[in-house]
């Protein structure tokens, strides 16, 4: 029996959505790290959903671009926070205001 | 080269007015010489104008639009070059005079390029030959006056004269614009060329002064214009009801008060009327008006004068009472009869300021005649000048006032049952003169000395720069009398007025009633103020009322107090609280609070924290989506 793709899309919503919120309201700046990487496969989950739906893999080879991009995303990311480490001695995002002129 | 008359003290005026600073104690050398040049030519116009006809001169065009046309121009007319010598002669000696009575003043270049300027703008007054020149000199005289006025303007009562004199020739400004207009409106030409010849033939106009309101009330034009523009000569001459700024005035430095009351500001109002007496003889009950107006401000500056404690304050309410005596002759036709007393008025009127000035000086600028007394023998100049002065104005015998005063009331006799009522008031009011100015000579110069003790040993003469101006003053008081000036007038007014004023045996009659209260009031004051000084404290407790009320000015100040200056200031506070403070304040510091709390507002949108700008940008996603998703 097919799945319909009504799941993936209410599952992939559910998953964005958890993203998003931690996004939102973690202060530990690698859970945001996570929570971004939840969104990032929430859609992936769509894109794979609709490729199958439409007879396309355009849709799953995009994921693979959405994968890359992810882990390069990391790799800058983790090096961003060591260096912010080490100048603030924390990782608790309520110390960085940097963006306020 | 006629331009050059008023050219020069406006030329000494940009000097000392631009360059002050630099020249200072050495401004004189700049304003003295000018004006004494322009006196010279003055005198060339005069001997030219009274050999031949008038000399009219555009200079250039200053106004065309439509059909109005204006020039900046000269006329010179016998009228024109007394008016000049007057105004030339006096604003010299007053200028040599200030030398010594300004010295070591603050704002020596400064005064003298005021005053500069006061004798320019009066020339140009005299010299203009259209209406729109002589008013815009008109109002340029009134604030060289201002200025001169509050020259000590760090003292509160000079201020508030200044702005009171100024005021007060508004009001009477605001009529003789109201005049130019109307004179524009019917003639259709501002020149004096153009009006007079055409005075005749628009005699019978009549306008519906009512016509605005719906109502009917037709009056000659004539006498709609005459009126307004004699608004503004109440103004400038002084005149009841706005006489109330001239002894004032008396807050300005002594020089600018002879200035003011001798040549300059107050003899345009009399010097416009007798220059327009072509309008005003078509004009019967402007006349008549002229002619009270003038007889109430004789008798009312006189009374007033009887009683006053401050020595300039007497020679004020003097001039007050003069020019009333000019302006009724003006009204009564006898203009010739009022441009003499003028000009021998300004001779002794400013001998007896300058002579003021020298006392003030000498005592250290005391002006109260209680803290004076026996000064003859220690300023025997100013005495003997002063006495002079007395004299003339008091119309002693064989001096100037003698002469024009009898002339002026023979003349007002001459001219009808309204003349003979004002030319008794003339005479009694003539007892009073000779009382009053006999009490200031006695209250001051005689007596037992009440000068205060510190000053007492050094009051000296002054420098010779200001006994210079007196006795040629005092030679004028006396010789200006023998210059028949009605006669030399008389192509200006017509002819008919010298021979109104033939000394017929009324004349003789009238001339010795006035001589004799001449000498009565003199006798008086002897009598009362020499012999039993004790006399004026019982008759000022006896009358007290009358006593009261002469000392208080008759409260024309205090009723103005009432009627205008409260009201308007009720107003203004009014105004201030409810539009200015509430309304404007309100709205410019509303404007502003709500910026700043806007700005507050925003501020808290800028954290600085990522996250704030993630739930931004999420909820933003959030609303476009729904926006696309509902509509």
């Amino acid at each position: 029996m097919t799945i319909p793709i009504t799941y993936y899309l209410v599952l992939s919503a559910i998953v964005f959505l958890t993203g998003l919120v931690g996004v939102l309201i973690r202060r530990n700046i690698i859970a945001i790290l996570l929570s971004v990487e939840l969104m990032l496969n929430a859609t992936n989950i769509n894109f794979v959903a609709f490729s199958e739906h439409l007879r396309d893999l355009g849709g799953q080879v995009f994921v693979f671009f959405a994968l890359t991009v992810a882990a390069a995303e990391v790799a800058v990311g983790l090096a961003i926070i060591i260096a912010l480490h080490r100048s603030k001695d924390t990782i608790n995002v309520e110390q960085f205001n940097l963006l306020k002129w | 080269m006629y331009a050059l008359i008023p050219l020069l003290p406006l030329a000494a005026f940009l000097v000392l007015g631009l360059a002050g600073n630099r020249i200072k104690e050495r401004a004189h050398l700049v304003a003295v010489p000018a004006v004494v040049l322009s006196w010279f030519l003055s005198m060339f116009a005069f001997f030219e104008v009274a050999q031949g006809a008038p000399i009219n001169q555009p200079l250039y065009t200053w106004l065309t639009s439509g059909h109005l046309d204006v020039h900046i121009g000269l006329y010179l007319d016998r009228l024109t070059v007394v008016m000049l010598l007057l105004v030339t002669t006096v604003s010299s000696l007053v200028h040599i005079y200030t030398i010594g009575y300004m010295h070591g003043d603050a704002g020596y270049a400064r005064f003298f390029s005021y005053i500069a300027l006061f004798t320019f703008s009066m020339l140009m007054l005299v010299l203009a030959d259209n209406l729109l020149q002589l008013f815009v000199f008109w109002e340029a005289v009134g604030l060289c006056s201002y200025l001169l006025i509050g020259h000590w303007y760090e003292r509160a009562p000079a201020c508030a004269a200044a702005t009171k004199a100024f005021l007060v020739n508004r009001v009477g400004d605001f009529g003789f614009m109201l005049g130019l207009l109307l004179v524009w409106y019917s003639f259709g030409s501002l020149n004096y060329l153009d009006i007079f010849p055409a005075a005749h033939e628009a005699a019978n106009l009549t306008m519906n002064v009512l016509g605005p309101f719906g109502g009917t009330w037709n009056v000659s034009v004539f006498t709609l214009i005459c009126l307004l523009l004699f608004t503004g000569a109440v103004g400038k001459s002084a005149q009841v009801p706005l006489h109330v700024w001239l002894p004032d005035a008396m807050e300005g430095p002594t020089p600018i008060s002879a200035l003011i009351h001798a040549a300059t500001m107050v003899t345009a109002g009399v010097f416009m009327v007798a220059r327009l007496a072509p309008l005003y003889n078509l004009s019967p009950t402007a006349m008549t008006v002229v002619a009270l107006v003038g007889a109430a401000t004789m008798v009312l500056g006189a009374t007033i004068a009887l009683t006053q404690t401050d020595i300039k304050r007497v020679v004020a309410y003097s001039t007050v009472s003069q020019l009333g005596y000019m302006v009724m002759a003006c009204g009564l036709g006898a203009y010739g009869a009022g441009m003499y007393h003028l000009l021998t008025h300004g001779a002794f009127k400013a001998l007896l300021f300058l002579g003021c000035g020298s006392v003030i000086i000498a005592l250290h600028h005391e002006q109260d005649m209680r803290h004076m007394g026996g000064l003859k023998d220690k300023l025997p100049v100013t005495y003997w000048t002063f006495i002079v002065g007395s004299l003339a104005l008091a119309g002693f015998p064989l001096t100037a006032g003698f002469f024009s005063k009898d002339d002026l009331l023979i003349s007002a006799w001459s001219s009808g049952p309204l003349g003979q009522v004002l030319t008794v008031l003339g005479l009694l009011t003539a007892l009073m003169t000779a009382f009053y100015s006999f009490r200031l000579v006695f209250v001051t110069f005689w007596g037992p000395s009440h000068v205060d003790k510190k000053h007492a040993k050094h009051v000296h003469e002054p420098s010779n720069t200001m006994t210079f101006p007196l006795i040629v003053l005092a030679v004028l008081s006396i010789a200006a009398g023998y210059v028949g000036i009605p006669e030399f007038l008389a192509p200006v007014f017509g002819h008919g007025e010298a021979a109104a004023a033939h000394h017929g045996d009324a004349g003789f009659a009238i001339m010795i009633v006035a001589t004799l209260m001449g000498l009565t009031g003199i006798a008086g004051a002897y009598y009362v103020y020499v012999l039993n000084p004790q006399l004026p404290d019982q008759f000022a407790s006896r009358w007290k009322a009358l006593y009261e009320g002469s000392l208080n000015k008759w409260y024309v100040d205090e009723a103005y107090d009432r009627a205008f200056v409260k009201p308007t200031l009720a107003v203004a506070t009014d105004m201030w609280k409810r539009i200015d403070v509430a309304v404007i304040d309100g709205a410019v510091n509303g404007i502003a609070r709500g910026i700043a709390w806007g700005g507050w507002l925003l501020r808290l949108v800028q954290s600085g924290q990522t996250q704030h700008y993630a739930l931004a940008m999420a909820l933003g996603m959030v609303i476009l989506v729904t926006v696309f998703l509902v509509f």
